[in-house]
């Protein structure tokens, strides 16, 4: 390939194609490298038995940020949030709890519990509100500040200060850096409610409800609901992918599948482009990865290149997954004992209590997978029929906690695996095991090797609070560029890190253009 | 060895930040004869004043109310300390229960007190020395082991014993640690910043803390809020690579915690147990001699020196307020005793939810008492001996049996340990440290027969059902069997042993829940955060009532600085000459 390029962003994930979208719509000229041969990264489509269609790892979450919609005119590309959607804890007696966003139901709840569950989220999202400067900007540094920077923290600081109150900001400061366990125990009495809240605190990352941090990831998660409620994304999530895509390729970007980057080339100091694994040389004047901080530094670019004690961090940093997906193809509707059709809409969640989860943890650590493992469920073709053939159904599971190295290997310890989580599925919908006709299991590895992510993390790397803000991947490449000049991050592993949010791949974009790197 | 010795203007040495304070400081008397002025003025307030009204009342005669007590007093007021129980020192205590034998009852080694405090109160010659300690060890189930010995070189032969990368390690290791320690210290003998309040004074501190921390360069800023927030274990993989040696340096960071080696935070408290020094040599550790009680018994003779009284078997039942002000206190007794501030040594609980009436507290206190994370995770035995217990990995005469000995080899029993806390069981597998201080101190037991000090984590506040004898002593009977299967003549050597639970613990030290830090030692209860945020410059909630205790900045630990920051605030507010050290004495 001849003609040259400004951009080469590696990897088409969600992240990848917004900071690509950013960019084109800059004026730069910009090419996308997908290893896959659909677009998407983690939620690309993928189908079982032909005709049983899921979104990747996609499973629920919150509509993309208003200002995203509107910069890369996503809503005219056909994005349109899914429809929202309600939690259900599920019991083992059919006594079920309904969480919405500012309200709780179910029999068996106390009035207590009722009431103070709004008052509760009311408080944590606008915790959340007030850390909106640190999520949409790139995180500060704390010395040699940039005047952006002081504004961050000057933002940040007033928030806190003087946005929340007194009392609150006490309490802020109080919470913000300590476990889930205690604040809900402190709040509720009902331990359905307790433990759906800490699943949700502490799904997809190594951390069990008692941990210290678990408060940072909750409020990281609620980032998304000031976008609006949860809502499932399953067949939606491919629009999402899809109005990206339109709105890059219309911005002028160049979208390439099937194009395996090998390695970044780099010369003195300075990425000039990458080598395809066929040999395809492509040159650029930047290159930004959405890979993997860990799998960009030291595979594409390998540690040699690095100075020794940064290459030495780079191998510090920490994220090995612990939740499996499992995928059902299922011959009609399951019936759960204690929920109405309509429910079946909502997102189901095995996780009766809070000792129960950090129970499910305990194993992980020591390289086994859960006995009793925390379930999220959600059944996509409730919302949208093409996603099976007629009066079939398909379900995806996410399964905390599954460890990336289980001892004595994957190879035959996969089924085992999810036929147990089948088995427990069945304690609450009897008739589910008639209906299996197919199942896919994805362990950590698998999401290694199929989506390329570091020890199959979902969010390239642990958010526990000493790999976030500016230490997330690691300080030193936290704004986005690293010390391999022209050489830029906008992935999961970057600040504000995973979820479906777009927010790493556009606070990089607007890092490289503040740079003006790629003119 | 006097503890400290060396030349005494090193312990007011003055900071180049506050040049007032370095005149200050240069022109104040030497303890000598400013014990003697104290003295006098004292003498004369006896002889004109009620005998039960006093200047200042301080509630409970552990390290934090003496030490606080003592500054007071030899500020010039007229000070008496209450003490429930029959004899003095709180949690640091020594008593003899078994005839003969002198245990260190609660805590057992001393390290973090304040050279500052040491030497404003005189205690070497109120009779206080501390012997440091030389080694500490961890033996392996394989029959090895591994120990940290004092001397550096024969340290590093034993690292490079088990791991030669480790060696190189330990050395980056150290310095980074002791980079943090001499961050930390700096902060222990001043009073937090209210970040609720706009007043200058609070500006001024936190101008201070960014002036400290722009001291580091932009990396090391971010590796100390990574120290500050990951798990130890974690952290030392950043170093070390061997087992044996990744658990040996982990284990001071969940004594005294409800956290294990995984839980983020738990750096932090690695930091919290090697932040005192013994002779000025950071991060060591040393025996009181005549067990931890001695702290207590030259803390008390410095304050009594300086005219102060004490009152045992007094137990204080409220704490009598009118209107907005505190007017003395309620003995258990029925007795009243008047004075116009009164000092509560108990953990914030204790004072404001059983010392106070509810229904003048602000409900947000309140509120936040209630609330406040004070779960006891530790257990102690304490073990006369009829002679030396034989350690047949340890070759013949090893200096290991003087230091710290752990049983626990590998991070994952660490953690089990702590996954049955959590279920609210005592470890079947405890890590345990143990130390025979009468090795050194022939003052602890008779001839030929031996002290033994057992340290266990972790201990539930409540087991399945609650606490009963059967259940303690099971819990003690896991722990000796632990030793036994590293020591085979150990328990034929037992000639008594004192077993205590977190119920011991708060029955009689009066540490709720039985957390020996009087309040955990996690991120929302550290600095400004310590007891209660907009509580953290040791004021109650009435005007004339003060907390000195380990509940407060900079939290736990035999470290007397809670008791010498208050008695700062205290005289401050009464318009009194202070007589405390704020500088903060480095080599």
């Amino acid at each position: 390939m001849t003609e040259r390029t400004d951009a080469i962003v590696i990897g088409a994930g969600h992240n990848g194609l917004v900071c690509a979208a950013y960019l084109a719509r800059a004026g730069i000229k910009v090419v996308c490298l997908e290893a896959a041969e659909a677009a998407g990264g983690m939620s690309a489509p993928r189908a079982i038995g032909g005709k049983y269609h899921f979104s990747g790892l996609a499973h629920a979450a919150y509509p993309i940020s208003r200002a995203m919609r509107r910069d890369l005119k996503l809503d005219q590309f056909g994005y349109a949030a899914g429809p929202a959607i309600d939690t259900v804890a599920l019991d083992a007696d059919g006594r079920h709890l309904i969480i919405g966003t500012n309200r709780v139901s179910g029999d068996g709840l106390e009035e207590t519990d009722r009431e103070a569950y709004p008052e509760f989220k009311k408080q944590y999202l606008a915790f959340t509100r007030a850390l909106r400067p640190l999520f949409d900007n790139k995180p500060p540094r704390l010395k040699n500040m940039q005047v952006a920077d002081t504004m961050t923290l000057g933002k940040l600081g007033w928030n806190v200060r003087l946005g929340l109150g007194r009392e609150s900001m006490y309490e802020f400061l109080r919470v913000a850096a300590i476990n889930i366990y205690d604040v809900l125990d402190e709040l509720f009495a009902d331990e359905r409610l307790k433990g759906a809240i800490a699943a949700d605190a502490v799904m997809g990352s190594a951390m069990g409800p008692r941990s210290p941090g678990t408060i940072l990831t909750w409020l990281q998660r609620l980032q998304g609901e000031l976008n609006g409620p949860l809502s499932l994304q399953s067949g939606d999530r491919l629009q999402l992918v899809q109005a990206l895509v339109r709105s890059a390729e219309d911005a002028g970007a160049t979208i390439r599948h099937n194009a395996h980057v090998a390695r970044i080339l780099v010369d003195n100091g300075k990425a000039s482009g990458v080598e395809l694994s066929n040999g395809e040389v492509l040159n650029a004047r930047i290159v930004v990865s959405n890979a993997d901080a860990r799998a960009t530094l030291s595979t594409l670019v390998g540690a040699p290149l690095l100075d020794a004690m940064f290459a030495n961090r780079v191998s510090q940093i920490r994220g090995s997954g612990v939740v499996a997906k499992l995928h059902l193809a299922l011959s009609g509707m399951p019936k759960f004992t204690g929920l109405s059709e309509k429910q079946l809409g909502h997102r189901l969640l095995v996780a009766p209590s809070m000792k129960y989860i950090e129970r499910a943890f305990n194993h992980c650590k020591y390289g086994e997978y859960s006995e009793q493992p925390v379930l999220d469920i959600v059944i996509p073709s409730m919302h949208n029929d093409a996603l099976a053939p007629d009066g079939h159904h398909v379900m995806s599971v996410n399964i905390a906690y599954v460890p990336y190295d289980l001892e004595g290997g994957w190879e035959n310890q996969k089924q085992p695996v999810a036929d147990k989580v089948i088995a427990q599925l069945g304690q609450y919908s009897p008739n589910l095991k008639s209906l299996l006709v197919e199942h896919e299991l994805l362990t950590p590895r698998d999401i290694e090797e199929q989506y390329r992510a570091v020890q199959g993390h979902w969010h390239h790397g642990e958010l526990s609070i000493h790999q976030s803000f500016m230490m997330r991947p690691l300080h030193g490449a936290a704004q986005y560029d690293t010390p391999i000049e022209k050489l830029f991050l906008c992935g999961a592993g970057c600040h504000p890190g995973g979820g479906l949010t777009g927010l790493p791949g556009r606070n990089a974009a607007r890092r490289i253009l503040e740079l003006g790197a790629a003119k | 060895m006097p503890r400290f010795a060396g030349n005494p203007a090193k312990a007011f040495s003055a900071s180049p930040e506050k040049p007032d304070y370095r005149a200050y400081t240069l022109n104040r008397p030497r303890p000598k004869a400013c014990y003697k002025v104290t003295w006098f003025t004292a003498n004369n307030k006896e002889s004109q004043a009620s005998m039960n009204h006093y200047d200042a009342i301080v509630i409970g005669a552990g390290h934090n109310g003496l030490t606080n007590a003592a500054f007071l007093a030899k500020a010039g007021l007229r000070v008496l300390v209450l003490e429930k129980n029959p004899y003095i020192g709180g949690a640091t205590v020594s008593r003899e229960l078994h005839h003969g034998w002198q245990y260190s009852n609660c805590s057992y080694v001393c390290s973090l007190f304040r050279p500052e405090i040491y030497n404003a109160l005189d205690l070497g010659r109120h009779g206080l020395k501390v012997i440091p300690l030389v080694s500490s060890m961890t033996f392996k189930q394989d029959g090895d082991y591994f120990g940290s010995y004092y001397n550096p070189n024969v340290r590093r032969r034993e690292l490079m014993r088990h791991s030669l990368r480790d060696a190189d390690a330990a050395i980056r290791f150290d310095a980074d640690v002791l980079r943090w320690c001499r961050l930390i210290r700096g902060f222990l003998l001043r009073t937090p910043p209210d970040p609720g309040s706009f007043r200058p004074r609070d500006a001024f501190e936190f101008a201070y803390l960014l002036k400290k921390f722009h001291e580091l360069s932009e990396s090391q800023l971010y590796e100390f809020i990574r120290f500050f927030t990951m798990p130890i274990a974690e952290y030392l993989e950043n170093y070390f690579e061997n087992e044996t040696i990744l658990a040996h340096y982990s284990g001071g960071s969940i004594i005294g915690t409800g956290l294990g080696v995984y839980s983020p935070g738990t750096a932090y408290v690695l930091l919290h147990h090697a932040m005192g020094d013994v002779d000025g040599n950071i991060g060591a550790w040393g025996f009181a001699r005549g067990g931890m009680g001695a702290v207590a018994r030259a803390l008390a003779s410095s304050f009594q020196t300086h005219g102060g009284d004490i009152r045992t078997d007094a137990e204080v039942a409220q704490i009598a307020v009118s209107g907005n002000r505190v007017t003395g206190v309620e003995l258990a007794s029925g007795e009243q005793i008047s004075a116009k501030v009164v000092i509560s040594n108990l953990d914030a609980k204790r004072t404001f939810i059983k010392l106070m009436d509810e229904n003048i507290l602000p409900a947000k206190l309140v509120e936040r008492a209630r609330k406040f994370k004070i779960r006891g995770s530790s257990g102690k035995l304490n073990i006369a001996l009829d002679g030396m217990p034989s350690f047949p990995s340890l070759p013949e005469g090893s200096p290991l049996t003087l230091g710290h000995m752990h049983f626990t080899d590998t991070l994952r029993r660490l953690e089990k340990a702590y996954d049955d806390w959590k279920e609210d069981r005592w470890s079947a597998d405890p890590y345990c440290d143990m130390l025979i201080p009468s090795q050194y101190d022939p003052s602890l037991a008779p001839p030929g027969k031996h002290m033994m000090t057992v340290f266990v984590q972790y201990c539930p506040v409540q087991p399945e059902g609650g606490w009963t004898d059967e259940k303690r002593d099971q819990f003690g009977q896991t722990v000796i069997d632990q030793i036994a299967d590293y020591s085979p003549d150990f328990k034929d050597l037992i000639l008594h042993a004192e077993i205590r639970t977190p119920r011991e613990l708060e029955l009689e030290e009066g540490l709720t829940e039985g957390n020996i830090f009087q309040g955990e030692l996690t991120f929302d209860q550290l600095m400004f955060n310590r007891p209660f945020p907009g509580y953290a410059q040791y004021r109650g909630p009435v005007r004339g009532m003060y907390m000195c205790g380990s509940s407060t900045h900079p939290g736990g630990g035999v470290m007397g600085a809670p008791g010498a920051n208050a008695a700062r605030e205290i005289l401050r507010d009464l318009r009194k000459p202070d007589s405390t050290p704020q500088e903060f004495s480095d080599d």
